[in-house]
């Protein structure tokens, strides 16, 4: 029954026992023989078997394994990273608004939080499983036996180690074969170990630098300064397959092969103003300025007018046209109190003496364009003021400058009591 | 005691493992197959038109990079076309490996042993297929970086209160976690494959794929406990996959999306469509390569009920939404309905009810459940009925929303469906490969299951 397997092709000094190996043909013959060995009292001792044999662990008295521990361990990583990746992420250091939920909006975050937990749980029983097993380890000793292949085909076998301390090489042996097993081997291992080609040790040291180059660069992006303008390896649209204006090109479908068409009949452009008339741009026929109104002039444009001159006109130019406003005065004071820069200050609508084109000389057709399309900082209020009121600002504006400096005799007798304060 | 469901069973049922294999007849009949040095004549006809399907679908993805999204289907109001189809059809049918190699092995369901790697190989290339979708659908795909939390230079994280991103982790994780318990489980087979080896490719290989394993009782030890812990994680895993799924559209304010019963009808024709993916890969697969003692016709009745109950739970998803439809008095959400059933696309559910809700009725007689032409029928109707499940969600409800001035039906382009015939391309390489070169049944689980394995005085 002894077959003693010491490979004949080496020299025996390069050679010890590793230990001795018995088969079985059957399961109960396994169970019987582990639970021999058990009692006997041996640690460094194994089973081998094509699959997990049910009740070996108590025959061999194994302990339960502290991996579902490690797994424990794992899943609640898992857990607590991914509770900490939301939580600083997107409520702490980008917090986003989100359908207005709070920034810590728990229950958004359990399916991260569960799918992490399953997943850091997932590689550590599966590392566990390697690593309390010590995979991968491609030799081993037990591998040197012949017979030993069908460990994972449809025999079974036990294998005691030398290096346990009750190993006896007759004692031993004879408790195996006591157990009456079909096969008892001898397995023997190297003394020394083969050493690893060089060529090993210098792909190893190679590829340890080249790890150092992506590091650095990465290093050198980080912390030296650069004028020069960032890599696009994708260009994303900042270049675009299409036709630009004022270009020719091959394929526009037209004759012409232009990029930009004519106006398509019965069509308007923007901006263009298929009605213009005086009353829409102050201007007659030839294109000068007009000096009169576009509609009738009574009480009511002129009432119609100051309202509107209030709203729209007033918080700058001022109640009396003046160009002290609210908002001038208060630009003013900060300008004063060196709070603010670059103001420029409101036309005054009345003007002195002396500023005659302001007051008199420009054409209403100007002062409705002004008022229309604005002028230096001033914006373009024809989006906000219709043509007609736009008018009745122009009159009301005009009816301001007549105020400023209207002679004594132009004034209404029941008026002048009321102006000198009386 | 597992070996209740291999014989002792008050059900008389036959054995897992017939035609009088013993351990030794288990090894050759499943690795005898990686070893042939023939392979059938038509695995090369099938690999070669796979192979052809996949260069056009790396073609398509290659055009798409280069040329924009465009190119499909998609637009405005139909954003979301075949890819998000094909990507959750995907994803279901790799519901059932998981099912299979988890669930059941949780219920002690012996008859699991027969089927599993193949089950569980099915899930990882398929969940391979359906991640492709979503990966090019985003546009710049040399961006799908951003989808995961990296700091990054803009200083700007993903948005964690989106169901897409939930989508992310889900899909991630469960391609993860499958991977790890299908290697695990593949690792005592290979160093049986090691074993066996006669030439010194075959040696290097797959002994450094087998990573030492030598079937020690320590070692299977934590295996079975490390493979428990799997099953038990992989169970609420691959529930939660398709719940998220499903919140792509359920979180939505879209009628016809908007519904709290997706989660677990969608979990329900994952497995569904599942199951019938596995039959349809099954039946000629077991025929090509000998397998009918290990993959028996109880097999494939069993699978079969699972295709009949969850065809049910399918069913009654359907009718349930438009009750709820009727019953919630939305007036939006009882138009989408009606819209569904008899608007543009009406012979698109017509289609998604018969395969999926009818066809499966015929598995109530015994003789239909073990008849292979009719199983095989059936299973195909599921899987064409289940793409247009999918289908029918994405497209009828987005074509015709609230707004009448948006409507818009949807017309794939030629490179959707190109892409959509080239991801079986992707699938059924993978697939095939699997079966050359991979043992494709659980050999040291399909002996755990056998009388011989059970000690007789225990």
């Amino acid at each position: 029954m002894n077959h003693d397997a010491t490979p004949s092709n080496t020299r025996s000094h390069d050679w010890k026992v590793h230990g001795y190996v018995a088969e079985y043909g059957d399961v109960d013959s396994l169970i019987h023989a582990c639970e021999k060995v058990r009692d006997a009292g041996y640690t460094k001792w194994d089973a081998h078997s094509p699959f997990p044999v049910h009740g070996i662990d108590d025959a061999m008295g194994i302990k339960p394994t502290i991996l579902p521990w490690i797994v424990l361990g794992g899943g609640l990583t898992g857990l607590l990273t991914a509770f900490v990746l939301q939580w600083w992420t997107n409520a702490i250091d980008y917090p986003f608004l989100i359908s207005g939920k709070p920034m810590m909006s728990i229950p958004a975050w359990i399916p991260v939080c569960f799918e992490l937990t399953v997943l850091l749980s997932a590689i550590s029983a599966f590392l566990s499983v390697l690593v309390l097993n010590v995979l991968p380890a491609l030799y081993h000793p037990l591998f040197n036996l012949e017979r030993f292949k069908r460990a994972t085909d449809d025999k079974f076998f036990v294998s005691i180690e030398a290096a346990d301390p009750l190993f006896h090489e007759t004692n031993t042996k004879s408790l195996l074969a006591s157990t009456h097993p079909a096969a008892l081997e001898t397995c023997m291992e190297e003394t020394k170990q083969a050493k690893l080609p060089i060529a090993f040790h210098y792909v190893g040291a190679l590829a340890t630098l080249l790890t150092f180059i992506p590091l650095a660069l990465i290093y050198k992006a980080r912390f030296a300064k650069s004028d020069a303008p960032r890599v696009h390896i994708v260009w994303d649209m900042d270049w675009q397959p299409k036709y630009k204006t004022q270009k020719q090109a091959k394929f526009t479908g037209f004759a012409d092969h232009r990029t930009m068409r004519q106006q398509i009949p019965g069509t308007v452009a923007w901006g263009d103003d298929p009605d213009a008339s005086p009353l829409t741009t102050g201007k007659d026929a030839a294109g000068n300025w007009i000096n009169n109104f576009p509609l009738q002039v009574d009480a009511q444009l002129m009432a119609r007018g100051e309202e509107r001159f209030g709203i729209y006109c007033a918080p700058c130019h001022g109640l009396d046209g003046a160009g002290t406003g609210t908002v001038a005065r208060r630009a003013e004071q900060l300008l004063a109190a060196n709070k603010a820069q670059g103001w420029t200050r409101p036309a005054s609508l009345v003007g002195t003496l002396e500023d005659a084109r302001l007051r008199r000389d420009t054409p209403n057709g100007e002062l409705f364009n002004t008022i229309t399309n604005g002028k230096n900082t001033m914006q373009g209020y024809g989006g906000q003021i219709t043509p007609k009121d736009r008018w009745a600002i122009v009159l009301y504006v005009r009816a301001l400058q007549r105020a400023k400096f209207l002679p004594d005799a132009d004034v209404p007798p029941e008026l002048k009591d009321k102006l000198a304060g009386k | 005691m597992t070996s209740s469901t291999t014989t002792q069973n008050v059900l008389e049922q036959p054995p897992l493992v017939q035609g009088g294999l013993d351990f030794a007849g288990v090894t050759q009949t499943v690795v005898g197959v990686v070893e042939s040095k023939e392979t059938p004549k038509i695995w090369f006809a099938l690999f070669g038109v796979s192979v052809i399907l996949l260069l056009m679908l790396l073609g398509m993805i290659g055009h798409l990079i280069w040329t924009g999204v465009g190119v499909w289907g998609n637009n405005v109001p139909v954003a979301w076309g075949w890819p998000i189809v094909n990507f959750v059809f995907w994803v279901g049918i790799g519901h059932a490996g998981t099912l299979i190699s988890a669930i059941l092995f949780l219920f002690r369901q012996g008859w699991r042993t027969g089927i599993n790697r193949f089950a569980e190989a099915m899930t990882i290339f398929a969940v391979i297929c359906a991640g492709l979708f979503p990966g090019i659908h985003i546009g710049r795909v040399w961006l799908a970086y951003w989808l995961f939390p990296i700091p990054n230079q803009m200083a700007m994280w993903p948005q964690f209160r989106s169901p897409l991103l939930w989508d992310v982790f889900a899909v991630s994780t469960y391609f993860t976690v499958s991977a790890m318990f299908w290697y695990l489980g593949l690792v005592p087979d290979l160093a049986t494959i090691r074993d066996r080896a006669t030439t010194p490719i075959r040696k290097l290989i797959y002994g450094l794929l087998a990573l030492g394993w030598r079937g020690s009782a320590r070692q299977w030890h934590r295996y079975e406990r490390a493979y428990l812990i799997l099953a038990a994680l992989s169970t609420p895993l691959v529930l939660s996959v398709h719940s998220v799924v499903s919140f792509d559209f359920a979180v939505s304010q879209i009628p016809g999306w908007h519904t709290t019963i997706f989660p677990p009808y969608f979990v329900a024709g994952a497995i569904f469509s599942g199951f019938a993916m596995v039959v349809t890969l099954a039946v000629p697969a077991r025929a090509l390569f000998n397998m009918k003692n290990l993959i028996t016709d109880r097999h494939l009745e069993s699978m079969n009920k699972v295709i009949l109950a969850t065809g049910m739970m399918v069913g009654y998803a359907y009718s349930i939404e438009f009750f709820i439809a009727w019953y919630s008095g939305n007036a939006l959400e009882r138009f989408t309905f009606i819209n569904r059933a008899f608007g543009w696309y009406a012979w698109a559910y017509w289609i998604m009810v018969s395969c999926n809700v009818l066809a499966p009725q015929v598995f109530w007689f015994k003789k239909m459940r073990t008849n292979i032409p009719v199983m095989m029928v059936v299973a195909i109707l599921v899987n064409v009925g289940m793409w247009f499940e999918r289908f029918v969600i994405v497209i009828t409800s987005l074509s015709r929303d609230y707004l009448p001035s948006s409507w818009g039906y949807f017309s794939p382009t030629g490179v959707d469906i190109a892409m959509f015939i080239g991801s079986f391309g992707l699938f059924f390489t993978l697939f095939l490969l699997f079966l050359r070169f991979l043992p494709m049944v659980a050999v040291a689980e399909v002996k755990n299951v056998m009388d011989q394995a059970h000690p007789s005085h225990h």
